[in-house]
């Protein structure tokens, strides 16, 4: 199976032979001394896999998509992590910054991020999806590959202070219900959260896989919602106000609210519900001729475990159940990966996946049918990839 | 939310509270004090909890927009390629081209307010004064027809203006789509 960038690797091994440059031919075992340490390091310049994000006239509130198609295992690179902003990323000095915890408390109280560093702190693996990941897909227009389909999806191991120590903090008054979350980027994004939530699992996170937060992902911290949609995932925290009533933000009532077929908008949908893609092979990949592919990709639930995925590769008359790679964690990405024999004929392939809930992922169909064409957010629908005799795979039907 | 609902987020909140009665403090964070927590507190409320006093009318609005709003969201709200429009589209919320615009959609004029405070302009977020949040306001409010032109909105009168699709919302019924038993 070609990988993406495969062509332009060759041409870089070429063009870097040609010049004489450090990289050395594949088969040859370098006569020279190799590069000396850096401070810093990166990726090998053969690896060229990058964010994707379309031109826009206003490139301070959109996206950027994580290439799913070319990771391996369960952690997305920070670098690769996929961003959505409203008013830009801010450039803050963690010197400066400080999280103001006020409203229904008892002790209103500033922290610095000295004093977040200094309190009790957990590392959890939790995935982020964007509310409207994949919602092309529901109004009938299919994406053309695993990152353009559902990038708006990344996984990372993020440490920090579950907001309830921090609660215990300032003490809760009893008339406390939800709170307001708000970040420190200029247009200073605000969500309402129900309290339940926030003394559950909620974390105050400055740690993203083992380093600080990137500026992309909120730094110096924000919030981690685990499971629920990406906007309440608050960055650049810099303020919760614990309320009695949501509040009512722009973007839990204009945005992010799913418009139903009978005109009424469902409200507060946080959860992302079980959601697989296969990432390879998938479209804009090729298989190189019939023989054995290793079918594999990833399957999460906002809810819980991945307890099942499924693959399909006869356009969903059979389903096989796939392997599920260590470790299983509740709301993480879980990899998932099925041995498959491609006999050289056109096929679809397909994946499911149920929770720990014994929900099972919908088919696209089944979806529309309750939801309708209006709402394109919390999109959960089955992604099918089709594989044309010659090899190639896409998101359309030959 | 159902009763019992309301019951368990009721009982946990009160054995939470109670248990934070003994929860360690480490005695770190400083207290907020009052004027902190005024310079730093902008969120707003349905009911209007922490409006500003202020005041604008639709006419001072008109002004406003066309200085600060109009070059990207068009003369009469009507939006222009990523700017989106902010009139239109009552009563096409059944229908297959639903538009959801603030006149249509949004269920409270306390947050078309907090919206323009928190982002507007585009590339100046924060920089209007609450004067010229009320009177923007009250103009995007009028080219939708939901207040009249001799409007006047203050802390006082905007939450009391009753968005079209103020009844519009409903909670979170998933899961909806059920596939039937699991093949195990």
């Amino acid at each position: 199976m070609k990988r993406q960038g495969l062509t332009r690797r060759a041409f870089l091994t070429t063009a870097s032979a040609t010049l004489g440059a450090v990289a050395v031919p594949s088969a040859g075992v370098p006569q020279e001394l190799g590069a000396p340490r850096r401070a810093y390091g990166e990726r090998s310049p053969f690896e060229e896999s990058v964010r994707f994000f379309p031109e826009s006239i206003t490139p301070a509130s959109s996206y950027s998509r994580t290439p799913l198609q070319d990771l391996f295992g369960i952690i997305t690179p920070s670098a690769l992590h996929y961003e959505v902003h409203h008013s830009g990323v801010p450039e803050i000095d963690p010197r400066l910054h400080e999280v103001m915890i006020h409203g229904l408390v008892d002790r209103p109280l500033i922290f610095t991020m000295d004093d977040l560093h200094r309190l009790p702190s957990v590392s959890k693996i939790h995935f982020l999806e964007c509310a409207g990941n994949s919602g092309g897909e529901q109004i009938g227009r299919p994406a053309r590959d695993p990152q353009r389909s559902h990038g708006l999806l990344s996984c990372s191991e993020w440490t920090g202070v579950p907001l309830r120590i921090l609660f215990e903090q300032v003490g809760l008054k009893p008339s406390a219900k939800w709170i307001v979350a708000e970040g420190a980027d200029a247009g200073r994004l605000a969500r309402s959260i129900p309290l339940e939530k926030a003394l559950d699992d909620v974390l105050v996170a400055y740690g993203q896989s083992g380093e600080a937060l990137r500026p992309e992902q909120g730094y110096p911290v924000r919030l981690i919602v685990p499971g629920w949609e990406g906007n309440v995932n608050i960055k650049w925290l810099g303020r919760v106000q614990v309320v009695d009533q949501p509040y009512m933000t722009a973007y839990e009532t204009g945005h992010y609210t799913d418009l139903m077929p009978d005109g009424k908008a469902r409200q507060f949908t946080f959860v992302m519900e079980a959601k697989s893609v296969i990432t390879r092979p998938a479209g804009g990949q090729e298989l190189t001729g019939p023989g054995f592919y290793e079918i594999t990709g990833l399957a999460w639930s906002g809810r819980g475990r991945i307890t099942q995925a499924e693959v399909s590769a006869d356009g969903g008359k059979s389903w096989q159940v796939a392997q599920l790679n260590e470790p299983i964690l509740p709301k993480a990405v879980t990899r998932f990966r099925f041995p498959w024999w491609w006999d050289g004929k056109e096929t679809s392939l397909q994946s499911r996946c149920t929770d720990e809930t014994d929900y099972l992922q919908p088919a696209r169909e089944e979806l529309v049918a309750v939801r309708g064409l209006n709402a394109t957010d919390h999109y959960n629908g089955i992604k099918v990839w089709y594989v044309h005799k010659d090899g190639k795979v896409s998101h359309e039907q030959g | 939310m159902n009763k019992a609902r309301v019951f368990i987020l009721c009982a946990t909140i009160a054995v939470v509270t109670a248990a934070f009665a003994q929860a360690p403090t480490y005695k770190l964070g400083r207290p907020a004090t009052a004027e902190e927590i005024r310079k730093r507190d902008i969120s707003v409320a349905p009911d209007g909890a922490g409006l500003p006093a202020g005041h604008g009318t639709v006419t001072q609005g008109r002004r406003d927009y066309q200085t600060l709003c109009a070059n990207c969201h068009g003369d009469r709200g009507e939006g222009m390629l990523q700017y989106p429009a902010l009139v239109g589209g009552q009563g096409t919320l059944r229908s297959k081209n639903a538009v959801k615009t603030v006149g249509s959609y949004w269920p409270y004029a306390t947050t078309v307010w907090d919206y323009i405070h928190r982002t507007m302009p585009y590339a100046r977020p924060g920089s209007l004064t609450p004067n010229e949040t009320y009177a923007v306001t009250a103009f995007i409010l009028f080219l939708n027809g939901i207040v009249d032109e001799k409007a006047e909105l203050n802390e006082k009168t905007l939450p009391r203006v009753k968005m079209p699709n103020r009844e519009g919302f409903v909670g979170d019924p998933r899961p909806d789509v059920l596939t039937g038993k699991v093949d195990k």
